[in-house]
């Protein structure tokens, strides 16, 4: 037994990176679970590649999942990692430039032979554990393959099963390093491997292996403690964005009355919210696994007529296929909701990986005059309210709701002081009463204060009527073609959406001051780096504040004034310069861009650079 | 089906708007014998619902006094399938065309057969593109010469039929607005199937195609060139009931019932797939020498699958049943908590 120093820490960043067959998802998760548990606030990345099996031991095989955790709030998942598990070369090379400097390496050294180097494009020669190219780093290697397969010896595994054990061994060893109660996982893998004992024990005994590793050897010199974080009193679970925008909708289901219909077809990185949906059909969840996105949103289009909360999801190509089914929406003024997890694009372009493009397919991609409503959730928790909002608008409204998230949220995690259902606001539906013989003749298109008109459902008596995607008469709902018809019922679908402006929370500023130098606005899934950024320039002494919007169609009806007190606004997105367009366009505010267009989020740093450029 | 207190009639299913196909368009007698049929049916009047997409045909929806939805082109049987699944006592109709269910939504079309949602589908076949003025259908005889094709059509035609058959259909029949009792009898039979109900029914545009189909709803040849399937009877056509249709082994054969007995021809048996997977190839261009009659009328019947209404809504009562209504606070509260004081 080797005494070891314990150090505090206020904050790290781990990564585990490894070969996608390697399980850095399944280990990023469970240290997510147990850290969450633990109490400290933290922000995740996962980060892996578009193919299943990507070929083994490359660079474009690389899997990452990046956890930051801390004992003050973490918005981020972190810019640079303080330790960096490699589970082979081509791991080591494609996440090296992201470990801070002096940063830990701890390396799998099986995974850096001849035959992993000649797939990473790694000449022997230049092997970095056989050079100095990493003398700025604290290396610390450990064959895991060796010990892994050692201490399953006897499991009476084949070595292909043994091996797959190898990240628990990496797991039990990170957990020794920072305190972390192992008993999460031994739950978890009880439970996940409970038809198969010998993997069972295989794993249990690697993950044990990888704890008595440290605790036995003399590298590790640290352990490390990172107290609870110091959150807002109140009951916390782990939650990812895709699971709670899910939640969000169920929730908005209950609370309405109606049973939810989603309309969908799988698509990257949308898919989890159908997975999930499905498991709930006890709380009358229909879910329809259509053959096409088409499909999936005109089904929920007739659950809608038919009287449903009508959801349909998917990510831009599949919103692109959708686009003149939502113009159809628009003209039938049913309630429906369009969930979109953003992905990069255009067409298939990079599926796995965030981007925040879709702003202005949100907005205008459709044929005609065709406003919808659009809402973006801003962090992974933050999901649930937001396709919460989305369903409350598109059904007190009768309006479609565009609700954006993307695949950094979708797949991100963090703890989350969840509400009750009590505490959710009410959603309030109507639908139109029967009618008898003499009564007065139903009017489709009457409206309401909000402009909405009543939604009446097949099976009622007396309410016989016909909609369609042709123009219509305002108020009888009949076919018309007549010249001033047309122009007034355009700008009444408008200013239907203008109107839900009155039924959203006026817009906040996050942080700073109400007036100043500058503020940064941003919009979905940057909250985090955004937030982070503008925490840092005020501890620099710079006069910025930070505002993030949430509702983006129509933007809250003060936010013309908050923008005015700003000398300067610049808009941060993860795209060409989408909502800038917009703010350009509706304020006339010499808004300034920063824009990132990797696949990838933005960083603090990054941000911080950017506006101390704009304000030195 | 509870007796309705007032008997209702095709006049309670005419709506206040104007009719504005074509004069002598096809359309208007499937309009008229849907509108004959329904009130037959001792159902109220607001729980019909009908879909269409896009096309000629897919007006009928406004014309009719029930609910209705005229969507998009190719889409009616998405939203129809959707309706359905979410709302299973209604009973919900499908119009299309040839090119709306056959070309733009011949994927959802497939799809819904296989599904099987108990819904009716009324397929108005006219052969070509009316409301688009004129060009060939996917169901256009290869050849023809239209707006788009000034030196004929390069594709071969659908078989409406046979494709149906293929995507397990669970009803498959034709008719032809010209016959209005048949095209009642087959409506009406097509309501009561449980499963999706798939009526091609042969529609004249006079205007962009008229007469394609003269020659099977015409006096002097229809008898000669139509065949008229009946469950259980013989397979007797011909201007004098004349002739019929035997089967040696797999192959129909055309024979003379004054050389051959009735008693040794072809059966019809709604139920029975490999023949009416035979039947549906009685296609041929009736210029053809020794060309088969087209048949019209019931070709198939499953009433052995389950309707997709039936499977969604059983999976959530079942979940009810075994997991108890949902309990929302649970849901959001998941497995793991912690407490921060």
């Amino acid at each position: 037994m080797t005494a070891h120093i314990d150090k505090e820490v206020e904050s790290v960043v781990i990564r585990f990176a490894g070969d996608s067959g390697d399980g850095m998802q399944l280990t990023g998760t469970q240290f997510t679970n147990s850290t969450a548990l633990f109490g400290n606030d933290l922000a995740t990345f996962p980060d892996f590649p578009a193919e299943i099996r990507a070929p083994l031991g490359t660079l474009a095989g690389v899997s990452g999942f990046q956890i930051h955790f801390g004992s003050t709030r973490v918005y981020t998942p972190g810019d640079q990692c303080d330790v960096l598990v490699v589970m082979n070369v081509a791991a080591l090379k494609v996440n090296l430039n992201g470990l801070k400097k002096g940063g830990v390496i701890i390396v799998n050294t099986d995974g850096f032979d001849a035959k992993n180097l000649r797939l990473a494009n790694v000449p022997e020669a230049d092997n970095p554990l056989k050079n100095d190219s990493l003398s700025e780093y604290d290396v610390k290697t450990i064959d895991v393959t060796k010990i892994t397969r050692t201490a399953l010896a006897d499991s009476g595994l084949g070595t292909k099963e043994i091996d797959r054990c190898k990240n628990m061994f990496v797991l039990g060893l990170i957990y020794w390093m920072y305190h972390r109660e192992m008993d999460n996982t031994i739950d978890f893998i009880k439970a996940k491997f409970k038809k198969n004992e010998a993997v069972m024990n295989a794993n249990i005994k690697t993950l044990t292996a990888g704890w008595n590793y440290g605790e036995t050897t003399e590298m590790f010199a640290n352990r490390f403690n990172v107290a609870k974080a110091k959150m807002d009193p109140g009951v916390y679970r782990g939650i990812m964005g895709n699971q709670a925008a899910t939640y969000g909708l169920i929730a908005a289901a209950v609370k309405s009355g109606l049973p939810l219909f989603y309309g969908t077809y799988p698509i990257t990185p949308a898919s989890d919210i159908l997975h999930e949906l499905s498991k709930y059909k006890n709380f009358d969840i229909k879910t329809f696994q259509a053959e096409d996105e088409i499909a999936g949103i005109c089904a929920a289009i007739g659950a809608s007529f038919g009287g449903s909360l009508a959801v349909t999801g998917s990510s831009g190509p599949g919103i692109a296929l959708k686009t003149e089914a939502i113009g159809l929406a628009t003209m039938l003024e049913l309630p429906l909701v369009v969930v979109n997890v953003q992905r990069a694009g255009p067409s298939t372009g990079l599926p796995t990986k965030t981007e925040q493009a879709d702003l202005l397919q949100s907005f205008y991609g459709r044929n005609g005059e065709c406003p919808v409503v659009i809402l973006a959730a801003q962090s992974p928790a933050d999901c649930f309210i937001m396709a919460y909002e989305a369903c409350r608008i598109a059904l007190e409204h009768m309006i479609p709701v565009f609700f954006l998230s993307d695949g950094y949220i979708a797949n991100g995690a963090e703890p989350w002081k969840f509400p009750t259902a009590a505490e959710l606001p009410a959603i309030t539906v109507a639908f139109a009463e029967a009618r008898n013989k003499g009564d007065e003749p139903f009017m489709p298109y009457l409206r309401d204060e909000k402009l909405g008109r009543p939604w009446a459902v097949p099976g009622t008596k007396g309410l016989e009527h016909r909609i369609g995607g042709l123009e219509k008469q305002n108020i009888t709902g009949n076919i018309s073609y007549d010249a001033m018809n047309h122009e007034n019922m355009v700008k009444l679908r408008q200013e239907k959406v203008d109107r839900v402006a009155n039924y959203i929370p006026a817009q906040a500023i996050d942080n700073g001051p109400e007036e100043g130098d500058l503020l940064i606005l941003g919009w979905g899934g940057t909250y985090g780096a955004l937030k982070t950024a503008t925490l840092q320039l005020r501890g620099m002494g710079y006069n910025v504040s930070h505002a993030h919007l949430r509702y983006l169609n129509p933007f809250p009806s003060n936010l013309a004034e908050l923008l005015g007190k700003f000398k300067k606004v610049v808009i941060p997105e993860l795209n060409n310069g989408q909502l800038v367009k917009i703010i350009r366009d509706k304020y006339f505010i010499d808004a300034i861009p920063y824009n990132k267009i990797q696949g990838q989020p933005f960083m603090a740093a990054e941000v911080v650079a950017k506006i101390k450029e704009i304000l030195d | 089906m509870t007796d309705l207190a007032e008997k209702l009639t095709a006049k309670d299913f005419s709506s206040d708007q104007e009719v504005r196909w074509c004069p002598g368009c096809g359309d208007y007698s499937i309009l008229k014998q849907v509108q004959t049929v329904l009130p037959e049916l001792n159902r109220p009047r607001e729980e019909f619902v009908f879909i269409s997409g896009i096309g000629c045909s897919s007006r009928f929806p406004y014309y009719m006094d029930t609910f209705g939805m005229h969507s998009i082109h190719g889409r009616a049987t998405a939203v129809a399938t959707g309706l359905k699944s979410t709302r299973p006592e209604l009973s919900v109709w499908i119009i299309t065309g040839d090119g709306d269910a056959l070309s733009i939504g011949g994927n959802h079309f497939i799809h819904l057969l296989r599904r099987n949602p108990d819904v009716n589908v009324l397929l108005f076949n006219n052969q070509i593109y009316g409301l688009t003025k004129g060009q060939y259908s996917p169901t256009s005889e290869q050849g023809k010469v239209t707006k788009s094709t000034p030196m004929g059509s390069l594709d071969y035609p659908f078989n409406p039929i046979a494709l149906s058959l293929g995507a397990d259909a669970t009803f498959v029949a034709r008719s032809m607005d010209r016959d209005p009792k048949h095209l009642q009898m087959v409506i009406k039979r097509g309501y009561e199937h449980a499963g999706t109900s798939l009526v091609e029914i042969y529609q004249n545009c006079n205007v962009f195609n008229d007469g394609a189909f003269e020659i099977f709803t015409e006096k002097g040849s229809k008898k000669l060139e139509t065949i008229m399937l009946e469950n259980g009877k013989p397979l007797v056509f011909g201007e004098n009931n004349d002739k019929g249709i035997k089967l040696d082994g797999f192959k129909p054969i055309i024979v003379d019932l004054n050389d051959a007995s009735v008693n040794d021809l072809w059966i019809h048996d709604e139920e029975d797939l490999v023949k009416a997977t035979i039947l549906s190839r009685f296609y041929d261009d009736p210029s053809i020498e020794g060309h088969f009659p087209r048949p019209f009328g019931i070709f198939y019947v499953n009433n052995k699958k389950e309707t997709f209404d039936n499977l969604f809504n059983a999976q959530i009562a079942y979940a009810k049943e075994t997991f108890g209504k949902g309990d929302l606070d649970k849901l959001i509260a998941g497995k793991e908590t912690w407490v921060v004081n």
